[in-house]
């Protein structure tokens, strides 16, 4: 019930305002409401949510009977398919990213995002770091004598808050391990998870097994409730005025695109300029975060699941400003060919002074999604729905 | 075990009726409250934003440029992503600990909201601290402890232990005869790592204020607070206000103190830098080093995140963050119930300490911030506030007794924003009822009339309180 309560707290909780920098009484009395067009949106967006969802679940059970084949059958070979599971579970789950911060099943007050996707790691807490040899969980079985994947949920969250023990990073941790080199990813080496060359090797397999299965179950639970039947998160979604259900829809793609990818994924590693300061450091597989976060914008605004379009906020805004909704798609189009141009590996790109060609390009993917940001806020106020964005 | 602790305190019934009659005839609205400026709602002046949203404490001042907006994006995440444990491939968030109270700023100040103590024993304690000092020199911090209590640690750091807190419930009557009950905090500390307590340990709680509108008391200058400071009660009017004089430790100058439940800070870069040590045990330029006792021998030789952990850049970030987090206007402020809590607010005489109006002076820096008409609800000075809330734990010129006044603005968003409403300086109180109930010192005549008037009045103020 709770994740109800949530949702009625939202719906509440808008006030008439409709841009960045906000001020009282916006909105657009000129245009039709939401309500008369938008109900096929709000449908689209439920699809559009269970299927990726559902693609992403599917790629983390492929990831989990990977790391499952390393912790029964070591070797180069399974090593590698485990890493390759990984790489192929993190476009699906990043596009799903779009369907976050309005506590929706993702991210409401019992939601599982702080397990699924938690950053940065603490990666002495659960395994040994170079200057720490005999670090982390894995190598204290006195006190962690049982690394089951309950154990594990329970320790994410010692101290009252998540730890950060589980989810992707805590499985790329495990597979590439510390990323100390300066050109290349983590180079955890196979002898981890050999009994005779590791002694806690077989505890590290099983730790590894044991996040499979979290995050499998994990994801499992968010998916049904975006099943439309029965009680679910979908059914109340579904329930709301069209106005609020737009209007979270809004705040999920609005918040990924500013706050989230702006900000958090790119400004913060740009102005500190610290070399790991990016999501997925171990692996080296950042831009693929950042690439993926933005088509799952273009996916919400164009209620697009894979290659099919379907009803989506496009459709509403092309209805009452042609002109805004080819604003709003050139500017992802612009946000997309920026955060693609970015170099890769991202921990190279973000360093140097500011005439390097990796930070020039990592300035204009910037601005490219601060203009994609505020086009959005455009929208919002042609569909007349509140949306505080920062 | 129920006890009455009002009962000789209830005045007659009649005395805010009353009040509220010479206030409608004597002072014409504009003379106490300039009802007539259309802006009266934008508690942060040109700062304020407008959202009632859980993130309503989370924008930045509507006013900030491009530039200061990009910052405080970069403060925003070194004060919300949890710190760990050195060393680590994120080099410049490693440095956890080794002992600490929290992960990240907004463990404890969750939303950029305010803590609160934990409700069961089963549920961990992070919202809420303890800072400690020496029975037999106040000044001094605990000599095992050090001057804050850390529950939490790395692995292979004993922890300090565990803070437990008992409930004593206290009951009372309004004067019309309706009961109310209050919850009477004290505290233990179990498991403890380092040996017991010093006896007669000094131990102040202290839940993790509200993040907004900082900056712009930073701003204020420090002659208006005087101004409104009266340390020997000259006017008779039982309110002194003292200022809580205490080093700048940066500037080297004496300053008054604003920030804390007893103004022990000067400034947002002392304050910020205090917090990343003492709670969160990350040195920066201000404190490079970490805050271990000399007992405790593991802390001082865990493995550091650099030195200092915080590069400067970021903790000004933070800085800048915490200074621009906006206040959000007040709501509902033309019904009827507003209007009149207004009053009662001024008829109790609420407005001696928690002062409405003040003006922003010149702020370094931050034009945004510079000459606003802001109504924080504080007049940031000293008040003995009795004896049932003194943690009796001086605190540089603070008294054991004493407290700043506490900004109200944002008080009614607590339910949103850090889904409780518990307030004063150890959580104790569970609603604005309660808060005003814990008054007592130079605030006693405020509260007997708050427990004298009639419902519908206490029911206005409460309302009034909570449109802010």
């Amino acid at each position: 019930m709770t994740r109800y309560r949530a949702l009625l707290l939202f719906s509440l909780s808008f006030v008439p305002c409709g841009q960045l920098a906000c001020g009282e009484g916006a909105g657009n009395a000129g245009y039709a409401s939401v309500e008369t067009d938008g109900a096929p949106v709000v449908a689209r967006y439920g699809e559009l949510v269970l299927s990726s969802y559902s693609n992403a679940l599917e790629k983390a059970q492929s990831l989990a009977s990977a790391l499952d084949e390393l912790g029964t059958v070591p070797s180069t070979e399974s090593f590698s398919r485990a890493k390759a599971a990984w790489l192929a579970s993190r476009p699906d789950y990043l596009q799903t990213e779009a369907f976050r911060f309005y506590g929706g099943p993702i991210d409401d007050e019992d939601g599982p995002e702080g397990r699924i996707n938690a950053w940065p790691m603490d990666e002495v807490y659960m395994d040994y770091v170079e200057g720490n040899p005999m670090g982390g969980i894995i190598s204290n079985s006195t006190q962690y004598p049982d690394l089951a994947p309950d154990t594990l949920k329970a320790l994410n969250l010692i101290g009252g808050e998540e730890n950060i023990a589980t989810g992707y990073h805590a499985i790329e941790f495990l597979l590439w391990g510390q990323d100390s080199s300066p050109t290349g990813p983590g180079a955890r080496p196979l002898s981890d998870y050999l009994p005779a060359e590791s002694p806690s090797a077989a505890r590290r397999a099983t730790y590894l097994r044991s996040l499979g299965q979290v995050l499998t179950s994990d994801l499992a639970s968010v998916r049904d409730q975006w099943v439309d039947s029965g009680t679910t998160y979908r059914k109340a979604f579904a329930a709301l005025p069209v106005k609020t259900a737009i209007g979270l829809i809004l705040t999920g793609i609005g918040s990924l695109s500013g706050a989230e990818l702006t900000h958090e994924r790119l400004q913060v590693a740009y102005d500190t300029k610290s070399q790991e300061d990016e999501h997925s450091c171990f692996s080296d597989n950042t831009h693929v975060d950042h690439v993926n976060d933005e088509l799952g914008i273009v996916n919400v605004y164009l209620g697009r699941i894979g290659d099919d379009d379907g009803p989506g906020l496009d459709d509403l805004v092309a209805a009452r400003d042609p002109a805004l909704d080819r604003e709003m798609k050139e500017r992802m189009l612009a946000a997309q060919q920026a955060i693609g141009s970015i170099p890769k590996p991202f921990d190279q790109a973000l360093v140097g002074d500011d005439a390097a060609p990796g930070r020039i390009q990592i300035k204009a993917a910037i601005d490219a999604l601060k203009a994609q940001t505020e086009t959005l806020t455009k929208v919002a106020k042609i569909l007349n729905v509140p949306l505080n964005l920062e | 075990m129920f006890r009455s602790i009002w009962s000789k305190e209830a005045g007659p019934s009649s005395l805010v009726g009353s009040l509220l009659l010479a206030c409608a005839l004597g002072c014409a609205p504009e003379e106490t409250q300039p009802a007539s400026d259309p802006n009266r709602h934008l508690l942060g002046g040109a700062t304020t934003v407008f959202d009632t949203s859980q993130n309503a404490f989370g924008y930045a001042a509507r006013n900030a440029g491009a530039e200061h907006r990009d910052r405080f994006a970069v403060g925003n995440s070194f004060f919300k992503q949890n710190w760990v444990t050195a060393p680590a491939s994120t080099a410049g968030r490693d440095g956890l600990g080794p002992l600490f109270n929290a992960r990240s700023c907004s463990s404890c100040h969750l939303n950029d909201g305010r803590g609160r103590p934990p409700l069961d024993a089963d549920e961990p304690i992070i919202g809420l601290l303890f800072r400690l000092s020496s029975a037999t020199d106040t000044r001094a911090r605990e000599p095992h402890y050090g001057g804050q209590f850390q529950p939490y640690s790395i692995n292979g750091v004993p922890s300090e232990g565990v803070p437990r807190i008992a409930r004593t419930e206290l009951m009372g009557r309004f004067a019309d005869g309706i009961a109310f009950t209050l919850e009477r905090p004290s505290y233990t500390f179990e498991s403890l790592g380092y040996g017991p307590l010093e006896p007669g340990t000094l131990v102040s709680p202290r839940v993790a204020p509200q993040m907004i509108g900082l900056g712009l008391l930073e701003a204020v200058p420090e002659s208006t607070i005087l101004t409104l400071a009266d340390p020997d009660d000259d006017d008779q009017d039982g309110i002194s206000g003292r200022p809580n004089w205490l080093t700048n430790t940066v500037t080297g100058t004496r300053s008054i103190g604003r920030f804390g439940w007893k103004a022990n800070q000067p400034s947002l870069l002392e304050q910020t830098a205090g917090a990343f040590l003492g709670d969160m045990g990350i040195t920066s330029s201000l404190h490079p080093t970490e805050d271990c006792t000399s007992e405790q021998k593991m802390c001082a030789g865990a493995p550091t995140g650099g030195v200092p952990e915080i590069a400067e850049a970021q903790l000004n970030d933070v800085v800048l963050y915490s200074r621009l987090l906006a206040v959000p206007a007040q709501r509902d402020f033309e019904t009827l119930a507003v209007k009149e809590g207004a009053q009662v607010f001024l008829a109790l005489g609420c407005e001696n300490c928690h002062v409405q109006q003040l003006l922003t002076g010149e702020a370094m820096e931050f034009p945004e911030l510079a000459h606003q008409t802001i109504h924080p609800y504080s007049d940031l000075l000293l008040h003995d506030m009795g004896e049932g809330l003194a943690d009796n734990r001086p605190d540089a010129e603070a008294t054991g007794s004493e407290w700043r006044t506490p900004p109200l603005w944002g008080i009614g968003l607590l339910s949103t924003v850090s889904q409780h409403t518990r307030l004063l300086h150890d959580g104790r109180a569970r609603n604005v009822e309660g808060a005003i109930l814990w008054h007592a010192g130079e605030a006693l005549k405020s509260k007997e009339a708050f427990v004298a008037a009639s419902v519908a009045e206490r029911a206005a103020l409460v309302a009034f309180l909570e449109s802010l």
